[in-house]
């Protein structure tokens, strides 16, 4: 567990680092790719890492500090995510980039209604067909575009830090 | 004395051909032949000298393979070196040309103070228009105040921390600023949408908007001051059966591509959220 949240907060505070300085600038149309989801979900789909649900929470802390959408917003997005992930990695396990895939698709769909939602109940005028054209529709492309790049990057992390014990 | 006749007979003679050869070559009658002999004597030393420099080349080019890679790796690294640096000068060029602007801004414009940041990131939220900036409250920084650039209005300071702010760009869809159009005189709502596009609302119908017209800050409200430029209006649609008019407007300021900014650090926004008070009874 003391592993777990020792290499969290780093590792996500390089990924929002990342984020907040490259990933949000390239933009397509209003959209752009989430890569601390990505990081969580690719993490949560270890089998062997643990701390997926302290990883889930940690993100949810730090990308709240950094952004104008409340912190719970994220923290139920990333939570969910953790959940979906860990849920679907025992079932299809011997398809781990599948089950990326998927949770990345629902994953981004969910914390995209969830900001929606928000900013809706903020009184802000936005159309919803603008707004899937605008920005569901290219922050899934995108970050489907680099579930496998994160998800082998994660991999290798999760591998170098759990390595596999042998069999006596 | 017999002997010596026939020698003497000789070598005048001998004498008699060389003066008359020599006369002749001065007079110009032998350069055919000598121009044939010179061509044939310049292209037979060419050939030799060619020959013998392929001959020195063939033996000493392995000596001087090595060497050239070497130059060429050297060459190669001096490139790769001034080229790094060429890329800083640039950098530093285009830096300094904006920080210069702002400062132009800021000596065009006394009555304000400013804290020049540097915008080192962006929202991780595609729904959000904020940027973020690399001062804060430790500089003085505070939420409310105004961020500009020598082009313009840019949004507002919407939270601090100690080294770092984030500002909410005036093209966020949930920014609502009072504007002027210079022209006219006529006051509106600038407005901004997901898609980044900025927009005029609340205009009067009997107002008479133009393409072209300046838009400024009104200062109503209390949240900008009066006069900052916003940019123009590139459309109008007007219909009868609607309240307002409205307007497309193009912002000065390419918002995708802000390096720098000025907060404005001594204005201080009113809250007249108090004053509005709730509909009675």
């Amino acid at each position: 567990m003391r592993r777990a949240i020792l290499t969290a907060i780093p590792v996500l505070i390089l990924t929002i680092i990342l984020q907040t300085s490259i990933a949000s600038r390239v933009m397509l149309l209003s959209g752009n790719a989430d890569l601390v989801l990505l990081v969580v979900v690719a993490w949560g789909l270890q089998e062997r890492a643990s701390g997926a649900w302290i990883w889930g929470i940690a993100a949810s802390l730090l990308v709240g500090l950094v952004s104008g959408v409340p912190w719970y917003i994220y923290l139920i997005g990333y939570l969910s995510v953790v959940g979906l992930a860990r849920l679907l990695v025992h079932h299809i396990w011997q398809a781990p980039l599948l089950v990326m895939f998927a949770v990345t698709l629902i994953g981004t769909l969910e914390l995209l209604i969830l900001m929606f939602i928000h900013r809706t109940l903020l009184e802000i005028p936005l159309a919803l067909s603008e707004v899937f054209f605008q920005i569901f529709l290219p922050t899934i492309l995108l970050n489907l575009l680099l579930a496998i790049p994160v998800h082998a990057l994660i991999r290798d992390l999760a591998n170098r830090l759990y390595p596999e014990k042998e069999a006596v | 004395m017999k002997s010596s006749s026939p020698r003497s007979l000789q070598t005048v003679v001998i004498v008699l051909v060389a003066i008359g050869l020599v006369v002749l070559a001065l007079g110009g009658y032998f350069n055919p032949v000598t121009n044939w002999l010179t061509r044939i004597t310049v292209n037979a030393q060419t050939w030799v000298s060619g020959r013998y420099m392929a001959i020195v080349d063939f033996l000493t080019v392995p000596r001087d393979v090595a060497s050239l890679r070497q130059n060429n790796a050297q060459l190669e690294a001096d490139v790769a070196r001034l080229q790094t640096q060429v890329i800083d000068l640039q950098q530093q060029v285009t830096e300094t040309n904006i920080l210069s602007a702002l400062v132009d801004f800021a000596r065009a414009n006394p009555e304000y103070s400013y804290k020049a940041a540097a915008v080192i990131g962006r929202d991780p939220s595609p729904f959000l228009r904020y940027v973020i900036i690399n001062v804060g409250s430790n500089e003085g920084v505070l939420p409310g105040m105004p961020v500009v650039t020598d082009k313009g209005l840019v949004g507002r300071v919407d939270a601090v921390i100690s080294e770092a702010a984030r500002i909410q760009l005036v093209t966020d869809a949930a920014s609502a600023i009072n504007i002027r159009m210079q022209a006219s005189n006529t006051e509106a709502m600038l407005v901004g949408s997901i898609t980044g596009d900025l927009s005029l609302d609340m205009i009067p119908q009997d107002a008479n908007v133009q393409v072209g017209d300046v838009v400024l800050t009104s200062g109503l409200g209390g949240n900008y001051p009066a006069n900052l430029l916003v940019g123009q209006v590139v459309s109008v649609r007007k219909l009868q059966s609607e309240l307002f008019q409205q307007a497309a407007i193009q912002p000065n300021v390419d918002y995708n591509r802000l390096q720098y900014v000025l907060v404005i650090s001594n204005f201080k926004p009113v809250d007249i959220a108090p004053l509005i008070g709730t509909p009675g009874p």
